[in-house]
């Protein structure tokens, strides 16, 4: 069981008998008040969004789903393809289940696709992915506008902020817990 | 190893911090307000329903220090400032880390509308040091600084901007949902706001109202939707302070939290104490406003979870 305070984006729990992935968390509590945990969070089936808050100690049961490992081949449409590597079966996830995810996906990744029941519903990456960046401006030394970071646009069409030190070309490390950028891969 | 940039981009935020806090000390010292230093580590916090204290061996580090700068103020201080660390269980979120920087600051011989005006002076004055523009921009929202700020009563924000009256919401056990979904984000954002005249229950130290024994004189600042400061007409009734801290214990307990020990000597020395009026301001989140940033953790040098 999870508890109020185990509440973060990402999280999956079942809510009356579907499973439910949180895709925003803030924790708040107004002056002297009690600690609330706003969620926001998605039915993996309907795709339908819940705006919830919850109080301290309240419980979930967490979503525990089947997970295939399979390879992300390629985007037709609105539908990411998939496949199993060992029993060579295709599947299909639509963008709007994927959610972030699709930030994410270079053609051949292996990653892990939940199912619920025989359906497709969503896909577990790794914490951390190498992503090439194609779009940069190049940062003049001695640039003294105080700027910290600049847009970066990757291989998957993802635009995300980067120090300035970063080139295009570049292969960066991204946490795709937060959608940041972590460091630069030294090829 | 690539240094860490996400300390390194922190820097201009860092800057500004130490400015504001150079800024807000000089505030005080021209106001011939004494800086003090209570110990962080007590035996006994105040026991209030929704704000739990992180232990320390058999005691406790300190979740404000309101205790014993109100012990000063019993003892005779008349102007008391400190800027400090506190620690509180639990809070973590876009605008919470458990450790966190208060500054706390008492005066005898007024009460919490007279804090309206010195806390509302003392942003003003850092602004100014610090050359903010008077129209800051925080949140998609442009700030007006310029006074006086809004005062509005809490029972009225329910009126403008909630579906239910404060009563009804008190009730129905639903107080602290309607403030953060419906009010709170509509508050301070053309000017910073004053809400004030909170329920009794929300202020365990507050005194209450003559006129209106169901409010404390207790308010809160709001700078684009966000709670920057808390501040009340401190109850200096020594039996009432007891009661209170029994009731607030009771409720610890049956919400199976905790209870700390009754601060004795605090509740021993109140007797002196004369009328007075204290405020607790958030220091990181003041530093948010003016670098416009969306989490606390761009304002701190380093968050729990990079240690």
């Amino acid at each position: 069981m999870y508890t109020s305070a185990d509440l973060r984006k990402g999280l999956k729990v079942i809510i009356d008998g579907e499973p439910y992935i949180v895709t925003f968390f803030d924790f708040a509590k107004p002056g002297k008040g009690q600690a609330l945990y706003r969620t926001k969070l998605r039915n993996m089936i309907t795709g339908l969004t819940l705006d919830r808050t919850y109080r301290a100690g309240e419980t979930f049961e967490p979503a525990s789903l089947e997970e295939r490992i399979m390879q992300y081949l390629y985007k037709e449409d609105q539908l990411y393809h998939f496949m199993d590597n060992q029993t060579y079966e295709q599947i299909t996830i639509t963008e709007e289940a994927l959610g972030d995810a699709k930030n994410y996906l270079t053609e051949n990744l292996n990653v892990k696709i939940l199912m619920f029941g025989d359906k497709a519903i969503g896909v577990e990456l790794p914490n951390f992915v190498n992503l090439r960046v194609v779009q940069t401006d190049h940062w003049v030394k001695g640039d003294t506008s105080g700027s910290d970071s600049k847009p970066a646009t990757l291989e998957t069409g993802y635009v995300l902020r980067v120090p300035p030190f970063v080139e295009e070309g570049e292969l960066i490390t991204v946490d795709t817990r937060t959608g940041d950028y972590s460091t630069r891969v030294k090829g | 190893m690539e240094k860490n940039w996400s300390f390194a981009r922190r820097e201009n935020a860092l800057r500004l911090r130490a400015g504001l806090i150079q800024a807000m000390r000089q505030f005080f010292i021209t106001r011939d307000y004494l800086e003090v230093e209570t110990p962080h580590r007590i035996p006994a916090p105040a026991p209030e329903s929704h704000i739990d204290a992180i232990a320390s061996g058999e005691w406790f580090l300190h979740t404000s220090p309101e205790l014993c700068m109100k012990r000063l103020l019993a003892a005779g201080y008349k102007r008391i400032f400190q800027l400090c660390r506190c620690w509180r269980e639990g809070e973590r979120g876009r605008l919470h880390v458990p450790e966190f920087t208060l500054l706390e600051w008492y005066r005898s011989g007024c009460d919490y509308r007279a804090l309206m005006d010195e806390c509302e002076e003392l942003i003003l004055a850092a602004a100014h040091t610090l050359g903010a523009c008077e129209r800051l921009p925080f949140r998609n929202h442009e700030i007006d600084l310029k006074g006086p700020w809004e005062r509005i009563a809490v029972e009225e924000a329910f009126h403008r901007y909630a579906a239910v009256s404060m009563e009804e919401a008190l009730e129905k056990d639903l107080f602290d949902e309607v403030m953060v979904r419906e009010i709170e984000p509509r508050l301070g954002i053309e000017k910073p706001t004053f809400a004030f005249d909170y329920p009794r229950e929300r202020g365990a130290l507050a005194r209450l109202k003559e006129d209106h024994p169901d409010l404390a004189e207790r308010f809160e600042l709001y700078i684009g939707g966000m709670e920057i400061a808390n501040a009340f007409s401190e109850l200096i009734d020594p039996a009432e302070q007891r009661r209170r801290f029994e009731f607030e214990g009771a409720r610890r307990r049956s919400l199976g939290k905790p209870v700390y020990p009754l601060p004795e000597r605090f509740l021993a020395e109140l007797e002196a104490m004369p009328p007075s009026a204290g405020i607790a301001l958030g220091v990181d989140r003041l530093v948010m406003v003016f670098v416009n940033a969306s989490t606390i953790d761009e304002v701190v040098a380093f968050t729990p979870e990079e240690l």
